[in-house]
């Protein structure tokens, strides 16, 4: 098998000096009821050429975003990523290292891990970033959960505008810690009904821009509201490319930013991985969860950098540590750093201007559909559109003629009684042919 | 000054105790990092945590030796917590707590005692 | 003789130099650059990515707008190649050598399956179009399920955690469900042996449990009475990794599993070390009700510098019925996913995350596993297994094996008592080990072992590169026993740098850059 370098002879020769005359030798202390001879039910060996034409076999039975007119959102974005991007990512030096528990020979991991996080810092307005958590989701719980750490209060506050899934995950996590989750009913363009559910047990609040119906929103009332009753707010982000035309949560009073951080520099992957992006204000960082790099001096005086403040984590302080958290996107997280300093300030302000634009072409086009009413007041690029049908349907018209058009939201939601709402984005991959293609399906699916 | 089992020194003045880590745990601990000191106000029983104090790659809880209200504390250690090493038993003390119950103070080994206890570690 | 060259005055031969090598005037020391921080190269106007202007202001988004610098810098193509290339080359890899991180399963990552994640009807899919048009993609998911579900002999398999830990996550959160749904919500014990990975009590202490620690015989493994002195109407659950992180079968691993099913407790198993026993032995016949499986370890997607990962954690079929959302369901039009946790799902304990897990490492265990195949991957565990104890065969008679009896698994562990009184300690031996081209072991894990040295080489190490790891510890234990001590606490001497000052780190952090 190409990947066991190891021959009969070394086998034999190995055993010789371990001492035992067979590989069961070595088994001897599995219960002979548990010993299996062979999986007669999976298939044997397979050769690279066999296994490329089952998988791109599989592949095949996909429609890419890439080979049709392409509109979802809601949590993942397509985005160009360079090429470089891609190539860098798969130098043996990054793709196989692991965690850098030894910083000597980890010094490429670990300055990239300290851009990232001053990049992810920047990017949000904030003090400090930590190393990446699992994605966006797992991050707004993590969230939520250190705020019980540093309030020690167990309310938290949930608004409509919150990505369902998020406040799933939130939901599930957070109340398994022991927290109250109250989470307001889905709106368009009610971040600020936050305001009014705040009370002296509230640990935290948590407010999404722009939401999960594409509304940006100024939340700075909303912190001040949180902090004048002795609660964090934290802010969501489920387009990352957007701090680069919008208010960062850090500008309006943020004391925790979380962000799904896939569209830039990672593919869409039908889910994952993705790339978890948490920064806070510099006092919370002790209660923060996940690793932290930090920069320090080696024994001959040289500038270095390491992982700190580990007594947070799992391996040292155990059941006393601020997440569980172990593994976590590493990979996914350099690939965002290289794409962020290719695009640099000036790149990404303008990748975000460009998004906006596609997105209100994209309003100018389906506005004058017949059925089509765009709900979203002020978005970046994405925005909800209500139909005169319900959108799972017409999503599936839309497939059928060959458009990926939108996200509904009674997939993320089915419970919301919001089963006529679609949700739609352009990003910069988005053409003007794109966009009619768009707009010729949609009304013919709506007549 | 008083001494625990698990390393803390106690020194009473009037009913306020002033609390820390002996000399010994300072150095089995190695180079300290961060102290996590008590809020003032915060009312502790004998043996609940009182104050967290952490090398690079330990954290360890210090238990109160004593019931009381937490009236002071160190806040001088967050930017100098190496002052718990270079002097544990002075400097380096966490909080001053208003004892509620004097007589838990006096049951406590005395340095003679103490001394001869980290002999048999 | 003529020469047509003129080579007055240039060497044809290196001439050897005496005495100390002096240091580089740059800081760059030949092929290691002396790298600047992406904030100290100066592009603070640049841009690597061409992209046009946008035709119209942002007018509709007044008092919205980002007016303040963001302080990002931009670095052009050729530079940001530059930039990244140097640091890799900082980095030790699976890729360059030996990397026995214990409890890591740091092996070879193959190059298929990196291609195969990223075709575009993998990599280019969103996780939120018609089911109708990734019907491929949810029938990798489906087959991995059912390659998982084999392997280890249980009936379900949740898919969506993004890592070990977030698997033990999603574990627990199925026994507690289980438990409430059964009328037992009032355990809120978890026991874990000392010598557990600290994901395990920090995961039940995130589960709203509280730890009790079970002691260790002599002999590696958990104690039976203390087990049994330990397990009563509290005890929801217990957490045990098989093999142990020790690297030792668990041989009463049945009868622990019986003790806890009769104390109406569940048995979560850390799956970490599953590399060790795949193929040959089925967790589902151990007695088992849980256990995750991390994909990055057992079947090879990268580690990345740290992850990502994945924790798929197979169930037994009295927690089946509370797997998170979302499944997928088989019906005559294909397939279907089950995204929200109502009506016939109404038990599911909820959701670990948005969308439906890491795709993109399914993909290359996958293909890893269609390649090995069944009897390839029984191969693994052997050689996996073969390699470890060969290690310690190998280095028994300088070094201290922990658990000198009886054969390990996939890694060794010694402890550093046969550094007694050489004045090295098992970190000064583990920077030497640097300095003679190897990663470290993993070190001081599991805490039950003192000064532990953790040794997993993996199945894909040849026995050359095994008999070159083992020539090099050798050479260090003598020099550690023949009093070599500055050869050790001053390593490294050869890597990128010397040893870095933590404690500086931790006192005083900086954890971004700032203008000066």
């Amino acid at each position: 098998m190409r990947y066991l370098p190891l021959t009969p002879d070394d086998r034999a020769q190995m055993l010789g000096v371990i001492g035992v005359d067979s590989i069961d030798a070595l088994f001897v202390d599995v219960p002979a009821s548990a010993r299996r001879e062979g999986f007669v039910e999976l298939p044997h060996v397979a050769g690279e050429l066999e296994v490329e034409r089952e998988l791109a076999g599989l592949a095949a039975r996909n429609v890419a975003a890439g080979s049709v007119p392409f509109f979802c959102g809601a949590g993942a974005y397509r985005h160009h990523v360079p090429a470089t991007v891609d190539h860098l990512i798969q130098r043996s030096e990054f793709l196989t290292s692991y965690t850098p528990y030894q910083p000597e020979i980890a010094q490429g991991t670990l300055q990239v891990l300290f851009e990232f996080q001053t990049q992810v810092a920047a990017l949000t307005g904030m003090d400090v970033a930590n190393a990446s958590l699992y994605d966006g989701s797992t991050a707004c719980a993590e969230a939520v959960m250190m705020t019980k750490r540093v309030t020690k209060r167990s309310r938290a506050v949930l608004s409509g505008g919150v990505h369902p899934h998020y406040v799933a995950t939130t939901e599930t996590l957070a109340r398994a810690e022991g927290m109250d989750v109250v989470h307001l009913p889905a709106a368009v363009d009610a971040e600020d009904a936050v305001i009014a559910a705040i009370d002296a047990g509230t640990a935290c609040v948590v407010v999404q821009t722009p939401n999960v119906f594409g509304t940006a929103t100024d939340v700075t009332k909303i912190a001040e509201a949180a902090h004048a009753a002795g609660a964090l707010l934290i802010v969501v982000t489920t387009e990352a490319v957007s701090l680069g035309l919008l208010k960062s949560p850090g500008e309006m009073g943020a004391d925790i930013a979380v962000a799904e951080g896939q569209s830039i520099g990672n593919a869409l992957n039908y889910g994952g991985p993705y790339v978890g992006l948490f920064a806070c204000r510099e006092k919370l960082v002790r209660q923060a969860p996940g690793r932290l790099c930090g920069e320090t001096v080696d024994a001959d005086g040289r500038r270095g950098f390491v992982l700190t403040l580990s007594t947070r984590e799992q391996h040292i302080r155990r059941d006393k540590a601020t997440s569980n958290i172990c593994t976590n996107s590493g990979l996914c997280a350099l690939a965002f750093s290289i794409h962020m300093s290719l695009l640099g300030e000036v790149g990404l302000r303008r990748l975000a201007a460009l998004n906006h634009q596609r997105a209100r072409e994209l309003k100018a086009a389906l506005e004058g559909v017949k059925g089509v009413e765009i709900l979203t007041p002020r978005f970046f690029n994405e925005f909800a559109v209500k139909l005169t049908k319900p959108a799972a349907r017409v999503v599936e018209d839309l497939a059928f003629k060959g458009v990926l058009g939108g996200v509904p939201f009674s997939r993320l939601a089915p419970g919301a009684g919001m089963d006529d709402v679609l949700l739609v984005a352009a990003t910069e991959t988005v053409t003007g042919e794109d966009i009619a293609a768009f707009q010729a399906a949609l009304t013919e699916v709506m007549a | 000054m008083r001494f625990t089992k698990d390393h803390e020194w106690v020194e009473l003045d009037g009913d306020v105790a002033t609390i820390g880590i002996t000399a010994y745990a300072a150095e089995q601990l190695g180079d300290v990092v961060f102290v996590e000191v008590p809020d003032i106000g915060k009312t502790v029983a004998q043996g609940d945590g009182l104050a967290v104090v952490e090398s690079v790659k330990a954290a360890s809880d210090v238990y109160a030796p004593i019931s009381g209200e937490v009236v002071e504390a160190n806040g001088a250690l967050g930017d100098a917590p190496e002052t718990v090493n270079a002097a544990p038993e002075a400097g380096g003390w966490f909080a001053r707590i208003k004892v509620s119950d004097p007589s838990q103070v006096e049951v406590l080994m005395d340095r003679a005692a103490y001394e001869e206890y980290l002999g048999t570690l | 003789m003529s020469s047509s060259m003129n080579t007055v005055g240039r060497p044809t031969a290196p001439v050897a130099t005496a005495g100390d090598i002096p240091p580089t005037l740059t800081g760059a020391r030949g092929l290691l650059q002396d790298e600047a921080l992406i904030f100290e190269l100066g592009g603070w106007n640049k841009t690597g990515v061409d992209l046009p202007p946008a035709e119209r202001p942002a007018d509709d988004l007044a008092g919205l707008l980002r007016a303040e610098p963001i302080g990002l810098p931009g670095l052009s193509e050729p530079e940001a190649v530059r930039h990244y290339v140097r640091l890799s080359q900082k980095n030790h890899a699976i890729d360059l050598a030996l990397y026995p991180l214990g409890s890591c399963t740091m092996k070879h990552n193959p190059r298929l399956n990196e291609k195969m994640a990223r075709l575009a009807g993998f990599s280019d899919i969103h996780p939120l179009q018609p089911v109708s048009t990734v019907q491929g993609a949810l029938a990798l998911i489906d087959r991995l399920a059912h390659w998982l579900k084999t392997l280890t002999g249980m009936p379900a398999v949740a898919m969506t955690p993004k890592a070990g830990a977030h698997g033990e996550l999603c574990g627990l959160l199925a026994i507690k469900a289980a438990h409430e749904a059964g009328g037992q919500g009032h355990r809120k014990t978890v026991l874990c042996p000392t010598s557990a990975h600290g994901t395990n009590p920090a995961t039940a202490a995130f589960v709203g449990y509280s730890v009790v620690e079970i002691a260790q015989t002599d002999d590696g493994r958990v104690d039976l009475a203390d087990l049994a002195s330990k397990l009563g109407p509290d005890v929801a659950a217990i957490m045990v990794t098989n093999p142990n992180t020790c690297g030792l079968f668990e041989r009463d691993i049945v009868e622990i599993a019986r003790l806890t099913h009769e104390a109406g407790a569940y048995f979560y198993c850390d799956g970490a070390n599953f590399n060790a026993i795949v193929g040959r032995v089925r967790p589902g016949d151990l007695g088992v009700d849980a256990m995750h499986i991390n994909l990055h370890k057992t079947f090879s997607t990268p580690h990345g510098g740290g992850g990502p990962g994945a924790g798929p954690v197979v169930l037994s079929a009295a927690l089946a019925p509370f797997a998170p959302a979302p499944w997928i369901t088989h019906h005559a039009d294909g397939f279907h996913l089950v995204e929200e946790a109502v009506g016939e799902a109404t038990q599911a304990f909820g959701r670990m995350s948005a969308f439906h897990g890491q795709m993109g490492m399914f993909v290359r265990a996958y293909a890893y596993m269609r390649s090995h195949g069944a009897d390839g991957l029984r191969q693994v565990a052997e050689d996996a297994v073969l390699n470890a104890n060969y290690i310690k065969a190998s280095l028994a008679d300088v070094m201290s094996p922990a658990f000198p009896d009886g054969p390990c698994m996939h890694e060794a562990l010694f402890d550093d008592s046969w550094l007694e009184g050489t004045g090295v300690t098992t970190l000064d031996f583990a920077k030497a080990m640097i300095d003679e081209g190897f990663h470290p072991m993993t070190m001081y894990f599991p805490l039950v072992v003192h000064g532990a040295m953790l040794i997993e080489p993996t199945e894909t190490e040849s026995k050359q590169e095994l008999d070159r790891f083992v020539h090099a510890l050798r050479l260090l234990a003598g020099a550690a026993k023949a009093g070599e001590v500055d050869r050790f606490k001053g390593a490294p001497f050869h890597a990128p740098l010397r040893r870095l000052d933590e404690t500086l780190a931790a006192r005083k952090p900086k954890l971004r850059w700032r203008a000066a």
